[in-house]
């Protein structure tokens, strides 16, 4: 093992450097930019058990030092990612990738995840319990320890895969939600979802985003991630993966001194698409300049 | 797509908001008229998706209006300046299906992409019909430069006060074998009801990340769910989904 590697639920990392769902798409589109098994890993799109379009436009506004977003997981559905979209990844990405799931219903999220336990290349499923952007789901599961322990449960039963559970920032008690879902049987948690967030036109005075709200991320919530990564990685013994405007080496040290075991990148990818290559490129130099010799040692370093 | 830096050697008022700037460095990458460059502006955090007006061997121009906080810092910035953008976005216009005489209609800023496209269509030996629509006589630009190329162009005005008093619709009453248009999505609707044969239009939707990844540019169309961004901007008439 190199000394950019982790262990992420019993699978070797390279590096801790994953892009976020719904950043990255299912990798080809970056396979063209670059070669991408140069990733730890990556967070496919979310996907759901049926097609969906998602919301209507438009779904991105701009912030200081950050984005809206109201995509509100337009995906093909789970049988079409598995006939067509992981197909298609596996001819350009040969380790394993994180299957990020997401659904509407306890059952919803079983039905999909029991489909991508039986795909050879997916290594870890993150089950999305905090999407702010869609009605009826998502983040409603997220938002109560006892509806996320339940989702969990259900998970647990149809895979022996590593399910990581990937938590809402928009809660009083994120420590609660953690600790529900590893006592229901998850192997990590990951966290922090976008926070909810809005923008208002002022020349038509409406909201700029069709949806009103929308998920807000990029550098202005980083702040906020390594707070809460901190907490959760203090209260539960499974690992947490850190997500939240990650966009530099410097941050995905950061992250790992809060306690994150690895880290998601996401908004960063939508203004650079080379970033996750450089943060990887990068870490080294960085880790000479505060003396780390091996990235595994600082993990949770901060008490 | 290609990420570089490009240096803007040129950067000049047309009218009182609409501006064009010139760009050096690798363009290699811009393969169709009708594809846009996105460019990263200090201190904002999304790029701005603008249209190619043109291209040569080592640089790229483009003509943006300032609308907003990204475009109003674009029109200061000083020739020299180099800024890091992403080249060779979206699809762009097919020009093998133009016949012989294509008519091409732009409005306000939609007009720029249809520059590259014109001078694209007349190198093939067609015989090109412009038409350019703007609010008034001080909003109107390009119009000499499309007609340098050799193109035949009617210029509308919706008040009157330069060429042919309306919208570009009261302008398109002229044979032709193919439409390629590009504007605000009432005269894009407008030309669609008007029109009598095939054609692409040029479509425009607020965009996160401009290549892809972001899903942020959806439309339906009649031949599924399309990303403005990378399967448009430019869409084929025929499958064009009005949704309200």
């Amino acid at each position: 093992m190199g000394r950019l590697s982790v262990d992420l639920c019993g699978i070797t990392l390279d590096n801790p450097v994953i892009p976020a769902s719904g950043t990255f798409g299912f990798g080809y589109e970056f396979a063209e930019l670059y070669d991408i098994n140069v990733l730890g890993t990556f967070s496919f799109k979310g996907t759901t058990r049926d097609s969906r379009f998602g919301n209507p436009t438009p779904r991105i506004a701009e912030c200081p030092m950050g984005m809206i977003n109201a995509v509100g997981l337009q995906n093909p559905g789970v049988d079409k990612v598995i006939s067509e979209e992981l197909p298609k990844l596996k001819k350009c990405f040969h380790k394993k990738v994180m299957a990020n799931v997401s659904g509407f219903s306890v059952e919803d999220y079983a039905y999909t995840c029991e489909r991508l336990d039986k795909e050879e290349q997916v290594g870890w499923l993150e089950v999305n319990v905090s999407c702010p952007n869609v009605h009826g789901g998502g983040m409603s599961f997220g938002t109560d320890p006892a509806a996320a322990a339940e989702v969990t449960k259900a998970v647990r039963a149809v895979t022996t895969k590593p399910i990581i559970i990937k938590l809402s920032p928009n809660v009083t008690d994120v420590v609660s939600i953690a600790k529900a879902c590893e006592d229901a049987g998850a192997d990590g948690i990951s966290l922090i979802n976008t926070l909810l967030g809005m923008r208002i036109d002022l020349r038509t005075r409406r909201p700029v985003i069709a949806n009103k709200m929308g998920g807000f991320s990029g550098p202005a919530i980083f702040p906020v991630a390594v707070r809460m990564v901190y907490q959760v990685a203090n209260a539960v013994k499974i690992p947490v993966v850190g997500m939240g405007g990650v966009s530099t080496a410097e941050d995905v040290i950061e992250m790992m001194l809060a306690g994150a075991t690895a880290v998601e990148v996401g908004a960063a990818n939508l203004t650079d698409p080379f970033v996750c290559k450089d943060i990887i490129n990068d870490l080294p130099r960085v880790m000479d300049k505060y003396g780390i010799n091996d990235l595994k040692s600082i993990i949770g370093g901060v008490r | 797509m290609k990420q570089g830096i490009y240096k803007i050697v040129e950067n000049y008022p047309l009218t009182d908001s609409v501006y064009r700037m010139r760009l050096e460095g690798d363009v290699a990458c811009i393969t169709a008229p009708g594809q846009f460059i996105n460019i990263k502006i200090e201190g904002m955090f999304l790029r701005r998706p603008i249209s190619v007006f043109d291209r040569d061997e080592h640089s790229v121009t483009i003509i943006y209006k300032v609308v907003g906080k990204g475009t109003e810092a674009m029109k200061d910035m000083a020739v020299g300046t180099e800024l890091d953008v992403l080249v060779g976005l979206g699809n762009g216009y097919d020009t093998s299906v133009s016949g012989d005489k294509p008519l091409l209609i732009g409005g306000g800023v939609g007009v720029p992409p249809l520059y590259m496209l014109a001078k694209k269509l007349i190198s093939e030996g067609k015989s090109v019909r412009v038409i350019l629509g703007f609010n008034t006589e001080k909003e109107v630009f390009c119009e000499k430069d499309f007609k340098d190329l050799g193109a035949e162009v009617a210029v509308t005005t919706v008040d009157g006060s330069y060429g042919v008093k309306g919208f570009v619709t009261n302008a398109m009453d002229v044979p032709y074998t193919h439409f390629y248009t590009c504007g605000p999505e009432p005269m894009l609707k407008a030309v669609y009801k008007a029109s009598t044969t095939s054609g692409q239009m040029s479509f425009e939707e607020r965009m996160g990340c401009g290549f892809g990844a972001c899903m942020g540019c959806s439309c339906k169309t009649l031949t599924g769910y399309k990303r403005i961004c990378k399967e448009g901007p430019v869409m084929r008439k025929e499958e064009i989904l009005w949704e309200d």
